[in-house]
């Protein structure tokens, strides 16, 4: 056998090693999740917020944590959406001729995308208690659209980028201005991609919402209006996993397998789009 | 003869490259121009510089005169939306809009204000029948522009073109990306269509040249080597390059 043969035999069992490793790990998480949480979902655990206290009492479910989650992503989605589509419009087509300064701003833009959530979370604290505001669901809404937000429009910029240039010289050739090449062609030309640029805001607002744990605080109560407080579902699991008694440990079980049920739909979801979106 | 564009003194950088090298030229009105010379001599940025759609290239730097009648679009106070409206453009492959057929020609009509429905209706069968798309697409108006044929879809580009009401039509190698059939039907047409509009066509095809210029001119590297009526230019070439090039020397 000669070396380059030796070689290809090793790399391909390391490799080989590395997935079944991967995969392993992925499969005892699940199996974790669902052999203590698919027990305890129950109707009444879907449906009903705890009672008593969410450390100690024992009834109750987890409808405050999926509701706050929901209200809180779909929220924080739709604000961030908003602002995101205007601008990564902007950067690609009004500001098309001034590409040093959208490489710039997308360059800052992917050092705001690595910046962990939490720390999002005390910026927005501090800014909270300058105002004097107090913990709120829209105080979390806000804390959750400023970090999907350079997610948001750099998915979206990326988009955009592959649209051909003749695209936008076609529209302009035939008398419309750059906004409305925005608005009238581009945002129907990359609908699809945009959808997957939400998802993927999406699934990071639901799975990364313990970052809010400074500005929404949480709740036994589901929030009726967006200045209460609110509970989210990873927030859920934190604080109910290490409790001694078996009811509320198995909240957090339960709390953790409809997160992971969402955000699997999310992202499989987005696979389908964009999948969909190659074959166009 | 009558000239439709006049360009003085252009020249045209480009991240410090001199692309566009003082081009004078006038550009007669009603007839078909063609511009030729052998790829990256500048022929597309001289067709863009037209509309000002070099306005979208970064670090550009122009200077000098395009006067389109007596209106010079380079230094012109007019929203440049009413200049490009005046030329029609067809790219090097089709771009149709992510919309239905229907409204690919409607588009440039409703920008314009026109939003009565029948007149719309009208007016886009009379440009589908402009370009002979008509009957291939009557059944399916409301279809997917981008489900026809690469052929179709530059005819429907050029309707759409049309339906602004340019007088100025502006084509980038505009069959390039077509079959022989396709690429017939765009000649014809423009053959058809000078007589009212003044027709700009890029072009590295001889055979094209040859085929339905009135007028040409000849760059390379950036310059415009020689230019004049399509038979002169042709049998009788002043320069050397241009001899050069016709007889295929270099591409
Ligand atoms: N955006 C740009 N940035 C830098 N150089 C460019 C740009 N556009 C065109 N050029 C250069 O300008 C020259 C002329 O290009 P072009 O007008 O496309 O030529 P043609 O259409 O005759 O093939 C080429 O050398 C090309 O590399
Ligand atoms: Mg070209």
């Amino acid at each position: 056998m000669n070396r380059r043969r030796i070689e290809e035999i090793i790399f391909r069992t390391l490799m080989f090693l590395a997935t079944m490793l991967m995969g392993g790990v992925l499969i005892l998480i699940l199996i974790a999740i669902f052999r203590n949480g698919l027990p305890s979902l129950t109707w009444e655990m879907l449906t009903q917020p705890p009672k008593g206290g969410y450390y100690f009492g024992r009834e109750g479910g987890i409808a405050n944590a999926i509701l706050g989650s929901l209200y809180l992503s779909l929220g924080a989605v739709a604000l961030a959406l908003i602002i995101a589509l205007p601008v990564a419009l902007f950067l690609n087509i009004h500001m098309k001729n001034y590409e040093r300064w959208v490489n710039i701003i997308r360059f800052l833009m992917d050092t705001l995308w690595g910046i962990p959530s939490i720390v999002y979370g005390a910026f927005a604290f501090m800014i909270m208690i300058a105002l004097g505001m107090k913990a709120s669901l829209l105080a979390g809404i806000v804390t959750v659209a400023l970090f999907i937000l350079p997610i948001m429009i750099r998915s979206m910029d990326e988009v955009i980028r592959g649209v051909p240039d003749g695209l936008l010289e076609a529209g302009l050739s035939l008398g419309a201005n750059r906004t409305e090449v925005a608005f009238l062609i581009f945002i129907r030309q990359c609908s699809t991609g945009f959808v997957t640029a939400i998802l993927l805001a999406l699934g990071r607002a639901i799975g990364d919402a313990a970052a809010v744990i400074f500005t929404a605080g949480f709740s036994d109560r589901i929030p009726t209006s967006i200045h209460q407080p609110a509970a989210t579902l990873p927030l859920a699991i934190f604080f109910q996993l290490n409790s001694p008694i078996e009811e509320v440990k198995n909240r957090a079980y339960a709390s953790a397998v409809v997160l992971t049920f969402l955000v699997l739909i999310i992202s499989i979801l987005s696979r389908y789009l964009s999948k969909k979106l190659k074959n166009h | 003869m009558n000239t439709a564009i006049r360009i003085r003194n252009l020249n045209l950088y480009i991240h410090n490259h001199h692309i566009l090298k003082n081009i004078n030229v006038e550009i007669p009105a009603n007839k078909l121009t063609v511009i030729i010379g052998p790829s990256g001599c500048g022929k597309t940025t001289l067709l863009k510089a037209l509309n000002r759609l070099t306005d979208l290239s970064p670090d550009i730097d122009i200077s000098g005169q395009i006067f389109i009648g007596e209106e010079d679009i380079l230094h012109t106070n007019r929203d440049i939306t009413e200049i490009r409206k005046q030329m029609g453009l067809l790219a090097q492959r089709p771009f149709p809009l992510p919309m239905s057929i229907f409204k690919n020609v409607a588009f440039g009509l409703k920008i314009g204000g026109r939003r009565n429905k029948n007149i719309l209706a009208k007016r886009v069968e009379y440009y589908l029948k402009e370009v002979n798309l008509w009957d291939e697409v009557k059944d399916r108006l409301h279809q997917p522009a981008s489900r026809l044929s690469i052929g179709q879809q530059q005819r429907l580009c050029l309707a759409r073109g049309l339906a602004v009401d340019p007088k100025i039509i502006l084509a980038d190698e505009p069959t390039s990306a077509l079959d022989p059939i396709s690429t017939q039907a765009i000649e014809q047409k423009f053959a058809e269509l000078k007589k009212n509009y003044t027709i700009v066509m890029v072009t590295h095809i001889l055979r094209q040249a040859r085929q339905i210029a009135d007028y040409i001119i000849f760059m390379h590297m950036g310059e415009v080597v020689e230019h004049g009526p399509a038979e002169q230019v042709l049998n009788n070439p002043k320069e050397e390059k241009t001899k050069m090039y016709l007889q295929g020397v270099f591409y």
